[in-house]
């Protein structure tokens, strides 16, 4: 059973409960608290030194470039000039591609995992899910090249192109390595995050809710459409941003299977860019200081569309929980 | 979690760097002892070298070797890449650097001090192709430009059919593979195809990253080769080592003199050898005018402060690259290296002479 709302608020008061008793200056708890809190500024400040690091690496490229940077699809250091348009665009399409391929199958291998599958199933079902998250980025990658990329070549972009060809995103010569690729190899590694946060989320459902709806005569559908589905919304929003997460940072799998070219296509076929895997192809080898400037900019824009992702999702969050949750 | 390839690379190259510039930092010339001048090695000696990845196993097996010979000097090396290597020589917090492609005259006045380029191997990059039933096929320059430049789209088409009579060419798309990592291998490729195609040094240049207009960039020579492999009718540029361990077919190319050449060892070394080596010891080898040359080869190079900061090691080190250009070559072929041609190897050691450390000169051969 989890804690009726009286006994949470009990636990969230006790500081205050404490300080009415007078009995703050316990040396104990004082420590305790110093430490802990030590322990969370410390990551702000990792945080705040490493924006600011990456901000003064980058600053030739900023004043060079300016905001155009953004924008400016040209990436070309033989000539020293720098865009960072290919790569915010391959990030942001290859995550949300990810995650499109990722939330329904996760959110469907969650369900049966705490609602329908068979209890002895359970346990080992969910042991190899989480199992997918445990294998390395490079091998997803290897994997890709020799069987995911030769597979969408031969099987899966022909008939997309045949059926979908009337959109934009499935046109264009079909060579497996692609926007494709990349957004199903992404769908893969973050599938076992969102799947098992999930099913965290939909355990942390109380079960006299399921009894409650099937008792007032709904179906299994209705009662999770219409009972768990909601009670759960705003822990699934948080399993999909730690998904995001993922996928906008991850590198090494999308390097080896996107196709590495600076260009913005449609075409889910056609090869793109994404922003961690130019600093990791480009940062060993880069000369100069503009080119090293850029490739730090990107990485500052890296941490910002990250950022902005999370707040926007946080947000979103809220929102969802505020109807069910009173503050 | 999120950003964690990104972070893992910075904080890696932050921690290298913290503990190549600790240890920089620790080294204090030790004066030179004895009546003779001669620095005298006492107790064991370390030095440590970063830089390009091409030459990384010949190195770490002439380490291993040296050590061998020397138990008591350990020399480490760390294959972080051309820029990272010229990068940390720069700052001096190795005590030598190793690159691909030679400095560029900016990077050199960067240097606190004048720093020598010792080429030490020779390396070719060759095309590697995956053509069903084709298992040998020859290409001119034009053809080499205009696959790499997009003019060329078909296996049949005339310019690759013109140097391939008999050859049943198929009617399917060329597909580019090249380097998305920054790399010497790309640097030496685009040096050639600029020197064979006018259109390349104009629209795309030299470097070791280019935009490349068109094709598909892969992650490291593995990366290439993995493609290749997988896709039908692709062709790209990879290290020879790479093309020969994968047993991938190789394209024989048209060189200056007009002969179609296969990659290997001596065709490699032949190209080194027609050249004329200048003092700076640092010359760019494609597209030679030897008969047996093959066009698309380079030297690899260590780069070592003139005047070294600690005569011991800098002592060690000249020794060490002595050994390196004489006994140190007969290890480069098996692992499908060249080794430097007679002529060169006399131009490295009159160099190798003029090193020294404190205003004397560390080796006393003769």
């Amino acid at each position: 059973m989890p804690p009726s709302s009286s006994e949470l608020s009990l636990v969230r008061a006790q500081p205050r409960i404490l300080r009415r008793l007078g009995r703050e200056a316990n040396p104990g708890d004082l420590i305790f608290r110093a430490l802990a809190g030590l322990f969370a500024t410390l990551v702000l400040i990792t945080l705040l030194v490493m924006a600011v690091q990456m901000g003064h690496a980058s600053l030739p490229s900023l004043r060079r470039f300016g905001p155009g940077f953004i924008t400016s699809t040209e990436w070309d250091p033989v000539r020293d000039l720098f865009g960072a348009a290919p790569f915010i665009y391959g990030t942001l399409v290859s995550s949300f591609l990810a995650l499109a391929i990722a939330v329904p199958v996760a959110l469907g291998v969650a369900l049966f995992l705490t609602e329908l599958a068979p209890t002895w199933l359970r346990q080992p079902l969910a042991f190899v899910v989480e199992l997918l998250a445990a294998i390395p980025s490079v091998v997803y990658g290897l994997w890709g090249i020799f069987a995911l990329a030769p597979f969408l070549r031969d099987h899966v972009e022909p008939g997309l192109a045949k059926s979908l060809g009337f959109l934009p995103f499935f046109r264009g010569p079909r060579q497996g390595y692609g926007m494709l690729a990349g957004g199903i190899i992404l769908a893969i590694m973050i599938l076992p995050t969102i799947a098992s946060v999930s099913r965290e989320v939909f355990r942390a459902v109380p079960d006299t809710y399921r009894e409650g709806a099937l008792a007032l005569g709904a179906t299994q559908w209705e009662s999770l459409r219409d009972v768990v589905l909601p009670f759960a919304r705003s822990g699934l929003v948080g399993a999909i941003i730690l998904g995001l997460g993922r996928a906008l940072g991850e590198t090494m799998a999308v390097t080896m299977v996107i196709g590495n070219r600076t260009e913005i296509s449609a075409s889910l076929f056609a090869p793109s860019y994404t922003m961690a895997s130019v600093i990791a192809n480009e940062f060993t080898e880069a000369t100069g200081d503009l080119y090293l400037a850029s490739l730090a900019e990107i990485g500052l824009l890296l941490f910002f569309v990250t950022l902005l992702l999370n707040i926007v999702a946080r947000l979103l969050v809220w929102r969802v929980a505020m109807p069910s949750r009173a503050k | 979690m999120n950003r964690r390839g990104f972070l893992f690379t910075l904080l890696a190259a932050q921690a290298a760097w913290l503990l190549l510039g600790c240890h920089g930092s620790e080294q204090k010339p030790t004066p030179a002892s004895g009546a003779s001048g001669e620095p005298a090695q006492a107790g064991p000696v370390s030095l440590n070298g970063a830089g390009a990845t091409f030459p990384y196993p010949l190195y770490s097996k002439w380490m291993a070797e040296y050590n061998r010979l020397h138990p008591d000097i350990m020399i480490n090396y760390q294959s972080i890449g051309s820029g990272g290597g010229i990068r940390q020589i720069q700052a001096r917090t190795v005590d030598f650097g190793a690159s691909d492609a030679p400095m560029t005259p900016d990077e050199e006045s960067k240097a606190p001090g004048k720093l020598v380029h010792i080429p030490t191997t020779l390396g070719a990059v060759v095309l590697a192709y995956s053509l069903g039933g084709v298992p040998e096929l020859k290409l001119d320059p034009e053809a080499v430009a205009g696959i790499f430049l997009g003019s060329i789209t078909k296996w049949n088409d005339p310019k690759i059919a013109a140097s391939n009579a008999g050859v049943n060419l198929p009617n399917t798309p060329v597909v580019v593979a090249y380097r998305s990592d920054g790399s010497g291998t790309t640097a030496v490729f685009t040096d050639y195809l600029a020197k064979i195609s006018p259109e390349w040094k104009d629209k795309v240049g030299v470097g070791k990253s280019v935009k490349w207009p068109i094709g598909i960039g892969a992650k490291g020579n593995e990366g290439v080769t993995g493609q290749i492999k997988t896709s039908p009718g692709s062709v790209g540029y990879v290290e020879l080592a790479y093309a020969m361990q994968n047993s991938l077919p190789m394209a024989e190319l048209k060189n200056a003199a007009g002969k179609y050449v296969k990659p290997d060892i001596s065709a490699i070394t032949a190209a080194a050898a027609g050249v004329d080596m200048p003092d700076t010891l640092h010359v760019s080898i494609t597209n030679p005018a030897g008969e047996t040359a093959y066009p698309i080869s380079s030297f690899t190079y260590l780069l070592v402060y003139e005047d070294a900061a600690d005569p011991v090691k800098g002592k060690v080190l000249a020794d060490f690259l002595w050994w390196a250009v004489h006994d140190g070559q007969k290890l480069a072929e098996p692992l499908y290296y060249a080794p430097l041609p007679g002529p060169v190897v006399g131009k490295i050691e009159g160099r190798l002479k003029t090193l020294k450390a404190a205003g004397q000169v560390l080796l006393s051969k003769p």
